[in-house]
């Protein structure tokens, strides 16, 4: 039958399709994409995305396959003559396969997503109470960075190391880090880009993020949400260290902003900064 | 002027007489004069603490936001919108006669007419002159965005730009579909003459009009640097630019709100006889899912607008951390309305694409029911999945897999109507017309932003893209590969019948080719750059990515090119060439296509008695040229 | 003239004024991009001089802003630019003549000079590490270096403060002195940290969010 002809061109065409291509989506893109394996999280995130992209491959190649077959198979020859096509209103049996299978594939990413998400956080940001909490590479707590977000700069906090704020950052390698990042004025978003990381800053809110690090690293910061003029330009270097060169880094910077830190408000997961009212 | 002058009516009046009267000039004048008498309360209210900071400023927000308000109530009273509540109050009964008369003229488009046709052209060439703004503020930005250390803007400059482009599209395209051609084809559809209320349908145009020119204000007040989305606290700050603004998305919304319901009262009430709800074409079934979500989401927006505009001038706190009030509040208010409005523009495009489907593929539409299915699912659906837009913002983490889930969910109603088209498309009769290689450019362009959307719904693939260009990418792949693309495929298909006049298809064909490669050229390596890291709304980037820069600013260039391409096509053929097109050139079966060219104001003769489904293809092969439905006869 | 010569005429018109609104309209864009200065060679190496001042030029479009100016050693001649102009990996002296009193800092951090040679600046004449968060003016900050400078504010009981610009040295003022290294050539931007735009919410609006007042442009050639 004419109709079981084109049906079979068009499964035949999107099975060879799919066979060459998903392949190269899982081992030659896979491992190519973003954000790579700086973290834990961060190489998470990676399987995540191959496993996104490796589900939508065959999808988009049957939508394409079928298009460009239909406009080549199904297209007028005799454009003189207006005639219409088979009154073809549905077909019941289609409809309930596609169904099923487009439910099974939207269940399936949703619930692979989450336990992705619920197993490290994936390194975004979880809010004040954040459900999923990596454990740490030996045991033992994580090393706290808070991150101080304002308008155009990004400044770090030490709790654990006399609540100290320097403007670098240097992590210690095979560490898990706890960020803390919160804004003192309007809405940021601290991306560490090769750490796996994003976390919005909230002014007024404590937002936890979790990174597991891996070997040295130089990662980038970059605030993801429009924050006023100088968004562009808020951006930051950083570094994931071996620990002596991290524990030797932390007394420099201690001993450099002492002064600063003499003046600081008292180390706190939220400030509430004055002046913020109106006025000079 | 003379009393004589005076009582002839304005459709009849010759030479400069015909400018006085209730109509657009009038507007201007009055509206002028509402701004100054808004600014002149405003700067005489009292309060020594208003005082303070206006002074410090340098500017006065309230009487700013005076102005506005007395400037378009200005407007509209000299546009006459005034006249029919008054003549109401007045105890005169109720009447339906404003303009409706004058069934020529360029005029008529400049004043409150209450014909569906000719608000429907007039909604055509005012989102059509907006859009074009919007587009050429894109090719600024792309072209600032040519080298990362050169900058051609002032980097607020810039951000006004950007601001000015998404605000500009966003409140003008959520009517570019329903605006010209709701408003045109589905009173037709249904078997009307009329929407269900004119005036309002009137109303909503004008206040759009209104609510753009206010927005472009901005640029003397300094602009604005949040963005479309207006973040606060960051709105707060700023300068009187914002005020503008939050004056011009108040009255999108407002202007939304009362087009979705008369939208929804127009497709419930105002169907003709026999014209079950089963039997409504696609497209009438596309309106009447997005009315809903305009009618209900638009309300959300004004609200959380007036609290910023509270903050700013009576010194409220809503959105000001460390004074009570609450970043999250604007956020989550913003998105409730963000959402459904994203829904609002795809959808009328769906519906358009598996309209005009039918007419070139020869077939009925496939899985009707399926379709209206989908339809209302993704109508449904829009409500429950605001919060992936803050999946990294510091939310209840417990909330995010419910959000994935549901944003993954709406997945399913699209896909219904991606069935439905390809469907149609099965042992059709495919005729590449323009309308159709739009509709075909439709499905690809929105494969593509659908499947971005899974990445982005799915929160850890979030974690990377948000606030990336990836996002960029995925709703220009959505908005403008789809509805802009719908919007096209409508014009084509529409305008030999609205204006009578056929568009040049040779053109029509460059367009289509040019418009479909460049903006596909520039907007797939955005995918890349957010892949790479490079955030949103930035004036500089990493030197890395300016070879991918430049590569899709040039492809930008080329998008507006083709876009002349389109403008002089419609100004050729439309007011110089002007050849006469024939009634039926698609040979489309549906109801619009049997009356005569140009319309006449009534519309039908007699109103249509329906009895069949609305896509009878499928039957004995008709000679081309002829019309192919015949409304059965009945009573008026 | 033909119907179709007459619609081609208004046409060819319409289409021209257009085409002119789309250049008033572009160019409504870049007028206020603000203009620069560079930094002068004398005898003592490169210098920058600058002042800040608690409201700009009486016939500036924001007479009412706070604004940062580019000077010369004697605070005669004031021109209204941020960009500043300095040689790549050279030693640059800055001066910062304060007019303006204090607003105290956001971010008690930058009460502490930072980036220059030695980490140190000179208040009056004094080397400091820093001063008192509260009594903070204004900032010179360079976030792309870590070049932190806080400059201090006038007294509250300054007997002669200035109130537009231009000012003289003769009107109450703070003199703020520091030196640092200029890296490779490029484009970088520097900002003030404090929320001094008085009037606006949370001091962070207006003047501190635009370029040619509280914020510009260090251009390294």
């Amino acid at each position: 039958m004419e109709e079981t002809h084109h049906w079979r061109n068009i499964v035949v065409l999107w099975l060879v399709a799919s066979l060459i291509m998903t392949p190269i989506v899982i081992f030659v893109i896979g491992p190519g994409l973003p954000p790579g394996n700086g973290s834990v999280e961060a190489s998470g995130q990676v399987t995540d995305n191959t496993v996104l992209l490796a589900t939508a491959t065959p999808v988009a190649l049957a939508v394409l396959v079928y298009i460009a077959y239909a406009c080549w198979a199904f297209r007028e020859r005799t454009p003189e003559v207006v005639l219409d096509g088979p009154a073809i209103r549905g077909n019941s049996s289609v409809q309930f396969w596609w169904l099923i299978v487009t439910t099974t594939l939207v269940l399936f990413l949703a619930g692979y997503g989450t336990v992705r998400l619920l197993a490290d956080g994936s390194g975004g940001g979880q809010g004040p109470n954040p459900i999923a909490v990596p454990s740490a590479p030996n045991g033992g707590k994580p090393l706290v960075v808070q991150v101080v977000a304002q308008q155009w700069q990004f400044n770090y906090r030490f709790p654990g190391y006399g609540g100290f704020e320097t403007n670098q950052i240097e992590l210690p390698e095979n560490t898990l880090v706890q960020f803390n990042v919160t804004s003192l004025d309007v809405i940021h978003s601290f991306w560490a880009y090769e750490l796996g990381v994003k976390a919005d800053a909230n002014p007024g809110v404590n937002n936890v993020a979790y990174v597991t690090t891996k070997g040295p690293l130089l990662f980038h910061v970059r605030c993801a949400e429009l924050c006023g003029v100088w968004h562009g330009y808020m951006f930051d270097q950083g570094r994931v260290v071996p620990k002596a060169q991290f524990a030797a880094w932390i007394v420099q910077q201690k001993t450099k902003f002492a002064p600063a830190t003499k003046t600081l408000p008292p180390y706190s997961k939220t400030y509430f900064p004055q002046p913020l009212r109106r006025g000079g | 002027m003379s009393a004589i002058a005076m009582s002839v009516p304005a459709g009849r009046r010759t030479g400069w007489r015909k400018l006085i009267g209730f109509n657009m000039l009038t507007g201007i004048v009055l509206g002028i004069g509402g701004w100054y008498l808004g600014h002149f309360i405003g700067d005489h209210l009292s309060g020594a603490g208003l005082a303070y900071y206006s002074a410090e400023a340098g500017e006065n927000d309230i009487a700013i936001f005076l102005g506005y308000l007395l400037g378009v109530v200005g407007f509209l009273v000299g546009l006459g919108f005034a006249n029919y509540p008054i003549r109401r109050l007045l105890g005169h009964p109720p009447a339906l006669a404003e303009h409706e008369s004058e069934a020529e003229g360029l005029f008529r488009y400049f004043t409150l007419n209450t014909d569906h046709k000719v608000v429907a052209k007039q909604y055509m060439v005012g989102i059509g002159l907006f859009f074009f703004v919007a587009g050429l503020n894109a090719m600024l930005i792309r072209t600032e965005l040519l080298q990362p250390n050169v900058h051609v803007f002032g980097a607020n400059q810039y951000l006004t730009l950007v601001g000015l482009h998404g605000a500009m599209m966003m409140g003008t395209m959520t009517s570019g579909i329903l605006g010209p051609f709701a408003q045109w084809a589905v009173p037709l559809m249904i078997g009307s003459r009329r929407m269900a209320f004119p005036r309002i349908e009137s109303f909503t145009f004008w206040l759009l009009m209104a609510g753009e020119v206010i927005l472009l204000t901005t640029i003397f007040f300094g602009g604005f640097q949040t963005g479309w989305t207006g973040y606060q606290p960051l709105g707060a700050q700023g300068t009187a630019g914002y005020d503008a603004y939050i004056g011009f998305f108040a009255l999108v919304g407002l202007s939304m709100c009362l087009f979705g319901f008369n939208l929804i009262a127009t497709i419930t009430v105002m169907r003709g006889r026999g014209m079950t709800w089963s039997r409504l074409p696609i497209f009438v079934w596309a309106a009447y899912a997005t009315a809903w979500l305009m009618l209900l989401a638009a309300p959300m927006l004004i609200a959380a607008l007036l609290m910023g505009a509270s903050d700013r001038t009576l010194q409220t706190a809503f959105y000001i951390p460390g004074q009570g009030g609450s970043a999250y509040l604007f956020q989550n208010l913003f998105w409730v309305f963000g959402h459904p409005e994203v829904y609002i523009l795809a959808l009328p495009g769906m519906g358009i694409v598996l309209e005009l489907m039918v007419v070139f593929a020869r077939k009925p539409l496939w899985g009707y029911r399926l379709a209206v299915a989908g339809m209302l699912g993704i109508s449904f659906l829009s409500w429950f999945v605001w919060q992936h837009h803050l999946f990294v913002s510091g939310i209840n983490a417990d909330l995010r897999p419910f959000y994935m889930l549901s944003t993954e969910l709406i997945s399913l109603p699209t896909g219904f109507i991606f069935l439905c088209a390809m469907g149609t498309l099965w042992r059709g009769r495919i005729r590449f017309t323009v309308p159709m290689l739009f509709c075909l450019g439709w499905m690809f362009n929105f494969l593509w932003g659908g499947i971005s959307g899974v990445f982005v719904s799915d929160v850890p693939s979030d974690v990377t893209t948000h606030g990336s260009f990836f996002v960029m990418a995925h709703f220009h792949y959505t908005i403008m590969g789809g509805l802009i693309f719908a919007f096209f495929a409508a014009i084509y298909y529409w305008v030999p019948k609205m204006y009578g006049y056929n568009l040049n298809e040779r053109l029509g064909k460059i367009h289509f080719w040019t418009l479909f490669i460049f903006f596909n050229s520039t907007f797939a390596p955005l995918f890349a750059l957010g892949f790479m890291g490079m955030p949103r709304r930035v004036v500089t980037y990493n030197a890395a990515w300016q070879g991918l820069n430049d590569w899709v600013s040039i492809s930008a260039y080329c998008i507006g090119l083709s876009m002349l391409v389109f403008l002089f096509n419609v100004v050729w053929s439309l007011a110089i060439k002007r050849e006469p097109a024939p009634i039926n050139p698609w040979n489309s079966k549906s109801i619009e296509w049997t009356l005569p060219t140009p319309v006449p104001v009534h519309d039908f003769d007699k109103l249509p008695v329906f009895d069949a489904d609305p896509y009878p293809y499928g039957v004995e092969p008709v000679p081309a040229g002829a019309p192919a439905y015949a409304p059965a006869g009945g009573t008026a | 003239m033909s119907a179709t010569g007459k619609r081609i005429l208004w046409t060819t018109a319409l289409a021209a004024i257009v085409c002119v609104a789309i250049g008033l309209y572009i160019g409504l864009y870049l007028v206020n991009v603000p203009g620069s200065s560079a930094a002068v060679q004398t005898s003592s190496g490169t210098n920058l001089y600058l002042a800040t001042v608690p409201a700009a030029a009486l016939n500036d479009p924001h007479p009412t802003w706070v604004s940062y100016y580019a000077v010369d050693a004697g605070a005669t001649n004031w021109r209204h630019v941020t960009t500043y102009t300095v040689p790549a990996n050279t030693l640059v002296h800055v001066t910062i003549y304060n007019f303006d009193s204090p607003s105290g800092l956001r971010n008690p951090w930058f009460g502490q000079s930072s980036g220059t040679v030695g980490g140190v600046m000179t208040l009056d004449g004094k080397t400091m590490k820093g001063i008192d968060p509260d009594n903070a003016s204004h900032v010179f900050s360079i976030p792309q270096i870590g070049l932190v400078i806080p400059l201090d504010g006038i007294a509250a009981t300054a007997k002669n403060p200035c109130s537009n610009a231009p000012c003289s040295l003769s009107n109450n003022h703070t003199t703020t002195t520091f030196t640092f290294r200029t890296p490779g050539k490029g484009l970088y931007r520097w900002q003030c940290f404090v929320p001094c735009a008085a009037g606006y919410i949370a001091g962070f609006g207006g003047p501190m969010q635009t370029v040619g007042y509280m914020d510009g442009f260090i251009k390294v050639v």
